[in-house]
């Protein structure tokens, strides 16, 4: 029953998704209040049916209904309750059905948050968003209905991947979701602009807060994702550049060139085409992104198990929303005259810069994602690209936009001159050109990409500090700069932080790979591990071998961790849990192989010593916050206050 | 009789001794070859993993052909071509530079190259904006405007 | 013009994907095409003092296929190999890859052997140097010992309909 109402609950949706995106669009092109009024209802009332129907899916999967395929396919009766949740996540009809969740959820808060834009622009905005729900939600339902039932019903489930039954799968999709399907807001904004032809400061001010929060979601989500793979995976890599992975980084990129090009035209009026052309881009990438990991075309770990059929449909769908929006690009664009002038080294081109490299990176990334399936489709045989070759051509294509980043929120807008701007950054460039070389030299020896990492992120951290100087040259307060400028200052010191312990462990790391017996030791980087041996327990849904492994520095115990070998109960599947002891500096890091012996008395241990990598993720934490604290500048909220404020009160200003 | 007591008791210790635990490889310095050449080779029986991180039987079969083969004294470049002429450029992760692959290759930095024109040009169009003075009918608007308020 | 620009990019990549819905990424095309065969020699199933080896092939036109007695879709193969043994007149010589529980004797014994002789390859060697990634395959090798196609995956009526008869009437079996 309950699966049933979910479907139907889709089907409504789907209606009221309908709904929302015609009577809307049609109202604000003739400019009848009636049917422009008719989006926000339509756009929460949508919300209501897809949350119910997600509601009626976590139900059949709390309750083991293995009569549901979805269930019985993904999960299992001795999965612990807050895995048969994420379950609901972790297969392709599920997680689409998420997509279309969280795409209602965002635009319900733009229903909710629009109170002060024009009627024309939310019924147009909410309108888009509707018909990129309309083509999910019949996505769902014609190919992938999440409701289907098995018939006969399973006695039990398949159980969930055991690499998912893990907190990353808990936190890591949700936040990627509200990342990626967020730019749908940026992208509704855009193609509201160029229906009507209203595009100037004002949009810019109103997408701005949108986008950056999609954004910081989005960082979230992949560094969620690479902080999962590093924990569960047993190698102590997080990233592997495999097609999914950079289905979610190139809108991170594209997402990023965008929250700074939104500056520009927020700030001066410039950019505007391009900016539009940008939001159409980031969320066209998330779109693409989504075609990648379920149409088969690309092999990647992540890829769900999906079929060509399913492929062209979203391929369609794409052709239709991003082939429509590049039309409408082309035609309307040349009507949007743009603004002022700017010299050679203003922050206008800094930023105009800073878009440049980031589209590069991000194109560069595509290449390398697409060329094996370039290379196929004309017949020239089959290449493999991997992280040898994104490793090679990213760090050089983004250097000159991490170098820019010191200079750009030092330059003034409109004019700057650079004989000024080199004065007041010499010293900066000095100390951090003088550190960076030398730093490795007191480590390992002379290492040119650790001089290049050191450089770039001492240069960032003290142009940043150089930021603060100038505002608080006049006695201004720390507490008084506006969050704008705080959530600029954060997300940049958080990036170089975040370079910072990039640069250190992949250049410093290390590993050892021995056969221990019971009482057995080894030694790495001043740490000596010593094997107690293993018990065996019973998990949940799992036969696990418990390794007891004591790390101690120096003669002084400094923590027992106990890695594991699990087999799961139902599909049989081998796993190997690492155990960490992590600090501020480094994290030790303990893997088992295999045991070497019948009895499993004598093992294969793998020992890691990965200095700074959770500078990696507390970088990546101040990243977020300074995206979340940019987003809630006053002049954002201001307009609000200003819309609900009695006529005629004087307006604040920012 | 002492002495026998003795040294059966030093034999019945020595296991008690904590042992260092030695290299799971046979040969280290191998093994560090192997991984690292590994680590940028496709395991080919597996969804996007490298030779190095899989537990697939074939993968297992290919590292043991590598070791092999850098034991009989090949160098990377060797086995390499060893593993090429059985399975193709396929089993590579860092594609080869080769004619077909220029433009993967070079690609990147041309991106930059032309993004760095376009900017370069849209900075001259942007300054010579700058050097148009108003002229006399877009000086009376502008005071019109002014007036206005 | 630049304007439409992107859409031309986009569009020209919709042309890419929609063929590589037809495509699979995981498919290893084999770099033997054109060249000689690998040479070997492996006793054979059943008769450890015969010794098979490609070189006994040449002057004739025949198919090499890879199995295993542990391989599900092999068993399914089984039965179309076995008519085609009947129905015509190419020797296919079957290669048993990694036999570890040695059970591939037994299993043709039981089932029938389509094939011409069985090359026992136990340690998957000889499967390596073929760049045999998993099984069936199957290799059409022509009479100067050079490999001239290769199948991954079950033979069935159709595959060998459309694809082993025209490259063998070719090559003048």
């Amino acid at each position: 029953m309950i699966p049933e109402l979910g479907h139907f609950a889709l089907i409504v949706a789907l209606l009221l998704a309908v709904t929302q995106s015609v009577l809307p669009l049609i109202g604000a092109q003739r400019g009848k209040a009636s049917l422009m009024a008719v989006a926000r209802p339509a756009a929460q009332g949508q919300f209501v049916f897809v949350a119910l129907a997600y509601a009626c899916l976590v139900y059949a999967f709390l309750t083991n209904d293995f009569s549901v395929e979805n269930v019985a396919r993904n999960s299992f009766s001795q999965l612990p309750e807050v895995y048969r949740i994420t379950a609901t996540w972790g297969s392709h009809e599920g997680s689409m059905l998420m997509w279309v969740l969280i795409l209602s959820l965002w635009t319900t808060a733009v229903s909710v948050f629009s109170r002060h834009l024009p009627d024309d622009m939310v019924a147009r905005v909410l309108g888009i968003m509707g018909l990129i729900s309309v083509g999910f939600l019949a996505f769902l339902l014609v190919t992938s209905n999440p409701f289907d039932r098995l018939v006969p019903a399973a006695p039990d489930g398949r159980d969930m991947n055991p690499l998912l039954q893990d907190w990353g799968m808990i936190i890591h999709p949700p936040m990627l979701y509200m990342g990626y399907v967020g730019f749908a807001v940026a992208f509704a904004f855009a193609i509201a602009a160029l229906l009507s032809g209203k595009l100037d400061a004002a949009w810019a001010r109103w997408s701005r807060p949108w986008t950056t929060v999609a954004w910081a979601f989005l960082t979230a989500g992949i560094v969620l994702g690479a902080w999962w793979a590093y924990r569960e995976l047993g190698w102590g890599g997080w990233w592997f550049w495999d097609p999914t992975e950079n289905a979610s980084f190139m809108p991170w990129l594209a997402g990023t060139a965008l929250i700074h090009s939104l500056a520009v035209t927020e700030k001066r009026g410039a950019f505007k085409a391009w900016t539009v052309l940008l939001a159409l881009i980031a969320f066209s990438l998330s779109l693409l992104g989504t075609f990648l990991v379920r149409s088969g075309v690309l092999s990647s770990v992540h890829a769900f198990a999906t079929d060509p059929s399913r492929g062209a449909f979203i391929l369609g769908f794409l052709a239709v929303v991003i082939g429509g929006s590049l039309v409408l690009y082309a035609w309307r664009a040349p009507k949007m005259v743009t603004g002022g002038a700017f010299t050679w080294f203003s922050r206008e081109a800094m930023l105009l810069a800073n878009n440049v490299v980031l589209l590069a990176a991000m194109g560069s990334v595509l290449l390398g994602t697409l060329y094996p399936l370039f290379m196929d489709a004309m017949g020239m045989g089959k290449i493999s690209v991997g992280p040898p070759y994104f490793n090679a051509v990213f760090v050089p294509v983004m250097a000159p936009v991490l170098f820019l980043m010191g200079v750009g929120p030092l330059a003034r807008w409109k004019e700057a001159s650079l004989p000024d701007m080199a004065s007041r950054l010499k010293w900066a460039f000095a100390v951090a050109v003088v550190t960076g070389f030398l730093l490795p030299l007191t480590l390992e020896g002379f290492n040119p990409w650790a001089t290049l990492g050191f450089f770039l992120a001492i240069w960032i951290v003290l142009t940043g500090l150089l930021g603060f100087r100038d505002r608080m040259k006049n006695g201004t307060r720390l507490t008084s700069l506006p969050r704008a400028f705080w959530g600029m200052q954060l997300a940049h010191l958080g990036l170089a932080w975040g370079i910072a312990g990039i640069t250190l462990v992949a250049n410093y790391e290390q590993e050892r790979d021995v056969r221990m017996n019971v009482g057995d030791h080894t030694s790495l980087a001043g740490y000596t591990f010593t094997f107690q041996g293993t018990t065996e327990y019973d998990g949940p849904n799992y036969r696990a071998a418990r390794g007891t492994i004591e790390v101690s520095q120096g003669g002084k115990k400094i923590a027992t961790l106990h890695p594991e070998k699990r087999i799961y109960n139902a599909s049989g599947m081998p796993m190997t849990e690492a155990d960490i002891h992590p600090n501020f500096f480094r994290d030790v890091y303990v893997a088992l192989g295999e045991p070497l012996d019948d009895e499993a008395k004598s093992w294969a241990v793998r020992v890691f010593h990965k200095p700074y990598i959770n500078w990696l993720w507390l970088g990546a934490v101040v990243m977020v916050i300074g995206g979340f604290l940019a987003a809630s500048d006053r002049r954002y909220r201001i307009n609000v206050r200003k819309a609900t404020a009695p006529a005629g009160a004087v307006a604040q200003g920012s | 009789m002492k002495h026998w007591i003795f040294a059966f008791l030093m034999a019945a210790a020595l296991p008690a001794y904590a042992n260092e635990a030695a290299p799971n490889a046979e040969d280290p310095i191998i093994e560090q070859r192997l991984v690292k050449m590994a680590e940028d080779l496709r395991c080919l029986v597996c969804q996007n993993e490298s030779l190095a991180g899989s537990h697939a039987e074939l993968a297992e079969d290919l590292r043991r052909e590598i070791r092999e083969q850098m034991k009989a004294g090949k160098n990377d470049k060797e086995v390499i071509e060893y593993l090429t002429t059985r399975y193709g450029d396929f089993v590579l992760y860092e594609p080869p530079f080769k004619p077909v692959t220029y433009l993967l290759w070079l690609g990147p930095f041309l991106f930059l190259l032309i993004g760095g024109g376009a900017w370069y040009l849209t900075l001259k169009k942007r300054r010579a904006l700058e050097q148009q003075p108003l002229d006399a009918a877009q000086l009376a608007a502008a005071e019109k405007l002014l007036q206005d308020k | 013009m630049k304007r439409w620009l992107p859409l031309v990019v986009f569009l020209v990549l919709v042309g890419f994907f929609a063929k590589g819905l037809f495509l699979n990424p995981r498919e290893v095309p084999s770099p033997f095409i054109g060249k000689p065969a690998p040479d070997f020699a492996l006793p054979v199933v059943g008769n450890e003092a015969m010794v098979f080896s490609p070189a006994d092939m040449k002057g004739r036109v025949w198919v090499l296929n890879v199995w295993a007695p542990w391989c599900v879709s092999c068993r399914q193969e089984h039965g179309v190999l076995m008519a085609l043994s009947q129905s015509q007149t190419v020797p296919i010589v079957g290669l048993n890859w990694k036999d570890k529980d040695r059970e591939a004797a037994a299993l043709l014994a039981q089932q029938g052997s389509p094939y011409f002789a069985v090359p026992d390859d136990v340690s998957g060697k000889v499967g390596i140097d073929y760049g045999v990634t998993g099984t069936p395959e199957t290799y059409i090798i022509d009479k100067a010992g050079i490999v001239r196609l290769k199948h991954v995956g079950p033979i069935d009526g159709e595959v060998w309909k459309n694809k082993f008869e025209p490259k063998l009437k070719e090559l003048g079996a």
